[in-house]
């Protein structure tokens, strides 16, 4: 097969030391791509097993917090004979600049991806200057 | 090409995917996406793997004796969203993933759901393939 072969492993989010959890569950980093437009910024995150129900999003003075909480759905009476991901809650925290409009912040979810719309506020969008002509 | 005992000693991965196959049990390999986990129970097997974005019209399912194929693709959301991209840890392409079960598996009856971004597949053995008890004549 001449097609790249793409390796992919949960990334566990980290604890501060001394801290621990209280719900016995693993937590892991969700990977995501942020892409800058011309008047928002988008942020997308993959949280499998994550919907609109399970998602807290908290804006807390610059911290922007998901949290996505993920029941594991163990097949009954089945036994795990092969294990390539582990299942567990999802928790990211990114800092907010000033240039963004925080009333403003809209999220959905879709297959377990979730798209944060944050739009930028009036002050940091790109303005061009028109250049009249000297009479 | 065959190994020497002292190279299996030394790659402990390899060895314990020979003992696996010796069990019995599926060798996937490792960690090339998508992720699997499988289950069994008696004669049904269930594939679930984190399939995050995909969309479902673009998965692909199929079953030839104890194999299980899934194919499936993600554009990159750069594309999608046509913009400046500041980080891009996301999982994008093609994808193609064999996996061997423990046994033929009836095509007919496998069933498979999509929901919050997981595929769940239900794969029961063939009837063909099932034990079966012989009798003693006396």
């Amino acid at each position: 097969m001449t097609e790249k072969v793409q390796e992919m492993q949960k990334k566990e989010a980290e604890l501060d030391k001394g801290v621990e959890r209280i719900r016995n569950t693993r937590v892991f980093t969700p990977a995501v791509d942020i892409i800058e437009k011309n008047n928002d910024l988008v942020l997308l995150a993959d949280m499998p097993g994550v919907d609109e129900k399970s998602l807290d999003i908290i804006l807390e003075k610059n911290l922007l917090t998901i949290y996505g909480r993920v029941e594991p759905e163990v097949p009954a009476n089945h036994r795990l004979v092969l294990s390539e991901y582990g299942v567990g809650d999802y928790q990211r925290t990114f800092t907010l600049s000033d240039e963004i409009d925080r009333e403003h912040i809209r999220a959905s979810v879709k297959d377990g991806v979730l798209k944060l719309v944050l739009p930028k506020a009036e002050k940091a969008k790109m303005k061009k200057i028109a250049v009249a002509a000297e009479a | 090409m065959t190994s020497t005992y002292l190279e299996r000693l030394l790659d402990p991965w390899r060895e314990f995917e020979r003992m696996n196959r010796l069990i019995g049990w599926p060798a996937g390999s490792t960690a090339e996406y998508p992720a699997i986990n499988i289950w069994v129970a008696g004669d049904d097997a269930i594939v679930t793997t984190e399939i995050a974005g995909i969309d479902r019209n673009s998965i692909g399912i199929s079953v030839a004796g104890n194999t299980l194929t899934l194919k499936g693709k993600r554009p990159a959301s750069v594309e999608q969203e046509k913009g400046t991209c500041h980080r891009h840890e996301t999982w994008s392409g093609e994808f193609s993933k064999s996996v061997q079960l423990p046994f033929n598996v009836d095509p007919d009856k496998v069933q498979a759901s999509y929901r919050k971004g997981i595929l769940h597949i239900s794969l029961p053995r063939l009837e063909a393939d099932k034990p079966r008890k012989i009798t003693i004549e006396s």
